[in-house]
C-alpha cells in the first residue's frame, strides 16, 4: 500500500484498502474557518447535537476576513468564537494569537504525521507535507466530522511524482509544484492522492514542502503527501502536541501513474491568468507591468518565504507604481521575521506589512484589485476575479520572483534586479 | 426526472466564478443566489429561471471547498448540473446539499445554451429534447444513492445519532 492508503486503512480499522473503496474512518482533526465553520455550526445546531466529538480535536481559526473586514464578517467570526467557548474548543485562535490556518496547525504541532485530517478549506491538503492524510471538505462534511469524529472517504488512487537533480538559483518548491500542475493540468490529479518523493524532495526545506502539498488541490488532488524523513521529524519533534506515527509507502505499492521531474532543468516559473496550469518560465513572459505584489498566504507566507523576499529586497526600493504587501502567515512567523530584521528590509524598501490574514489571496480585503489591475502573488489561485475585480489579473510565482517584480515594476527574474 | 432549459459553460468553472469570495461574508442562500456565476456572466442571476439546468465541461467546481457554491446554484433556481466531470470537493458538497449533479462526458458537447434537456437520474440518461438525442450518464454510485435516500449527509448523521 501507499502511505495514503495505509493511513486511511488504519483509521478505518481495516488491514487493507484499495482505490475506489468507500470507507468510514476516524478523523484526528476537524478544522473550520470564519467562512466555512458558520454553516457547519448551523448544521450542528439543526441536528440538535450537544457536543463536539472531542474539544481537543476540533480546530477553529478565524483567518479569511480577519481582522473583521466588515459587519457581516464580524458576525461570522462571532458565531465561531461563541461556539468555541460554548464547546470548550482548545484550539481556537484569536486575532493576534494565531494566523492562517494551514501555516498555523503544523507550526503549533496540532497536526502530526500519520493523522487523518479534514478541514472545511480546500488547502487543508497542506499537511500532507508532514506525512498526514489531510484533505478539504465542505461545511456539511465538517458538521458530520465534528459530531461523529468520523467521515466517509473514497480511497483515492495514488500518483507518484519523483523529483531529481539539483535545483538552480531562485528555484523553489513553488516552482516544483507549478511545473507539476503545468505538466498534468488543473484536473490531472482529480480524485487522486499525489505523493511527492525523490532526492530533490529530500533536500527541500520543510517550508517549501508545505508550499508543494498546499497546491495539490490546484491539480485536483485529494492530498499532496510526502513520506516523513529527517527534515520532517526535526520539524515535528519540537512541536508535536500528540504522539505520532510515521507511515511509509511499501516497495511494491501500486501507483496509477509515475512521473519523473528533473528539477535541474527548471527556472523560476509564473502561472499566467486565469488557471494555475498556465505556467511559463519567467524569462519568457515579456514585459508585463504590475500594480501590486502580494507575498504571503498559506502557500508562501512562512519564514523561509519571507527570507527569500528579503534576499531580493535588501537595499532596494519598491517601484513607484507598485504596492508591495507582505503578510507573514502566523504570529510566530511575524515575530521571527521581526527578530531577524526582515521587517527593516521590507519597510525600508517601501512595503506594507500586514498582520496575518488570508485577506487579498481571495479578494477579501487588505489589497483588493481594481478593474484592469494586475498583481504578482505568491498565493495559489489566479482564477477570474480571485483577487478583486473580475477584470483584474493574478500571476502566481515564488517569493523571489514576486519581490523582484515589485522592484522592477514588471514581472522580472530575480537576476534582473540584483 | 429533471427537465429544464440549459445554460452552457466551459471547462474548469471554478468556485470563485460560481460565487466570488467577496460575497462569502454571508451564508444566506438568497444573498448568495443573487451573485451566482457573476464573474462568468454578470446577468446570469437575473436571466436564470427556476428549474433551469447548468451544463458545463470538465472539472466543474474546481478550487475552493466553499459549500456556498452549490448553495448559490440552488438558490439561483438551478435544479441540476450536468458536466463532463466534477472537482472532488464540489461533488461531495453537491450531494451533501441535495443538488443533483450528473456526469455526462459524451453528451455535453452536443448540448447548447437554450436547449431543453431531461435528466434521468435512475436510468443514467440525459435526453436532449431539442435535438431528439439521448446520451448515457454515469450512474450515481450506490453509496451516494444511500446517502440521498437518507436525505443527504445530515440525514445519515441524524440516524447515527439515534434521533
Amino acid at each position: 500500500m501507499t502511505i495514503a492508503e495505509k493511513i486511511l486503512a488504519d483509521h478505518a480499522g481495516l488491514r487493507e484498502v484499495v482505490p475506489g473503496e468507500i470507507i468510514n474512518a476516524k478523523v484526528d482533526i476537524a478544522l473550520g474557518n470564519d467562512v466555512t465553520a458558520p454553516i457547519a455550526i448551523e448544521s450542528f445546531k439543526d441536528l440538535g447535537a450537544d457536543a463536539v466529538f472531542d474539544p481537543e480535536r476540533v480546530v477553529l481559526v478565524p483567518d479569511h476576513f480577519t481582522p473583521n473586514k466588515d459587519i457581516k464578517s464580524a458576525q461570522q467570526c462571532k458565531v465561531i468564537r461563541e461556539f468555541a467557548r460554548e464547546q470548550g474548543i482548545q484550539h481556537y485562535f484569536e486575532v493576534g494569537r494565531g494566523g492562517i490556518e494551514h501555516a498555523l496547525l503544523p507550526e503549533q504541532g496540532i497536526v502530526v504525521p500519520g493523522d487523518l485530517v479534514v478541514g472545511a478549506d480546500s488547502h487543508t491538503c497542506t499537511y500532507g507535507a508532514i506525512g498526514a492524510f489531510s484533505t478539504g471538505v465542505g461545511s456539511t462534511d465538517l458538521a458530520a466530522a465534528m459530531i461523529l469524529g468520523e467521515l466517509w472517504f473514497k480511497v483515492p488512487a495514488s500518483m507518484l511524482f519523483i523529483y531529481y537533480g539539483r535545483r538552480g538559483d531562485f528555484v523553489t518548491g513553488k516552482d516544483y509544484i507549478l511545473y507539476t500542475i503545468g505538466l498534468i493540468g488543473v484536473d490531472g490529479a482529480r480524485y487522486r492522492a499525489m505523493e511527492f518523493t525523490g532526492e530533490a524532495i529530500s533536500t527541500l526545506p520543510m517550508d517549501e514542502r508545505f508550499t508543494m502539498s498546499n497546491m495539490a488541490i490546484e491539480a485536483g488532488g485529494k492530498v499532496g503527501i510526502i513520506v516523513p524523513d529527517k527534515v520532517t521529524l526535526d520539524y515535528v519533534k519540537v512541536r508535536a502536541k500528540r504522539p505520532y506515527k510515521v507511515y511509509k509507502s511499501d516497495e511494491g505499492a501500486c501507483y496509477v501513474e509515475t512521473l519523473e521531474i528533473d528539477v535541474s532543468k527548471l527556472t523560476p516559473l509564473v502561472a499566467l491568468p486565469h488557471l494555475p496550469e498556465n505556467v511559463r518560465p519567467v524569462e519568457e513572459i515579456g514585459n508585463i507591468p504590475v500594480d501590486q505584489v502580494v507575498i504571503g498566504s498559506c502557500t508562501n507566507g512562512r519564514i523561509t518565504d519571507l527570507r527569500q523576499a528579503a534576499d531580493i529586497l535588501k537595499g532596494k526600493k519598491v517601484h513607484p507604481y507598485v504596492r508591495l504587501i507582505i503578510i507573514p502567515a502566523t504570529q510566530e512567523v511575524y515575530k521571527e521575521a521581526m527578530r531577524e530584521g526582515l521587517f527593516e528590509v521590507f519597510l525600508e524598501a517601501g512595503a506594507a506589512i500586514s498582520t496575518p490574514t488570508c485577506g487579498p489571496c481571495l479578494g477579501g480585503h487588505m489589497g483588493v484589485l481594481a478593474e484592469g489591475e494586475r498583481a504578482v502573488a505568491t498565493t495559489n489561485r489566479n482564477f477570474v476575479g480571485r483577487m478583486g475585480h473580475p477584470k483584474s489579473e493574478v500571476y502566481l510565482s515564488n517569493p523571489y520572483v514576486a519581490a523582484a517584480s515589485a522592484v522592477a515594476g514588471r514581472i522580472a527574474h530575480p537576476r534582473e534586479v540584483l | 426526472m429533471i427537465r429544464g432549459r440549459v445554460w452552457r459553460f466551459g471547462d474548469h468553472v471554478d468556485t470563485d466564478v460560481i460565487i466570488p469570495a467577496r460575497y462569502l461574508n454571508s451564508s444566506d442562500p438568497a444573498e448568495l443566489g443573487k451573485h451566482c456565476m457573476e464573474d462568468a456572466d454578470p446577468q446570469f442571476a437575473s436571466k436564470v429561471r427556476p428549474g433551469d439546468i447548468i451544463v458545463a465541461g470538465e472539472n466543474f467546481g474546481c478550487g475552493s471547498s466553499r459549500e456556498h457554491a452549490p448553495i448559490a446554484i440552488k438558490a439561483a433556481g438551478v435544479v441540476c448540473v450536468v458536466a463532463k466531470s466534477f472537482a472532488r470537493i464540489f461533488y461531495r458538497n453537491a450531494f451533501n446539499m441535495g443538488l443533483p449533479i450528473v456526469e455526462c462526458p459524451h453528451g455535453v458537447d452536443r448540448i447548447q445554451e437554450g436547449h431543453e434537456i431531461e435528466v434521468d437520474l435512475e436510468q443514467g440518461k440525459v435526453r436532449n429534447l431539442t435535438l431528439g438525442e439521448v446520451y448515457p450518464s454515469a450512474p450515481i454510485p450506490p453509496f451516494m444513492q444511500e446517502l440521498l435516500s437518507k436525505g443527504g449527509l445530515l440525514g445519515y448523521v441524524r440516524e447515527r445519532m439515534g434521533r
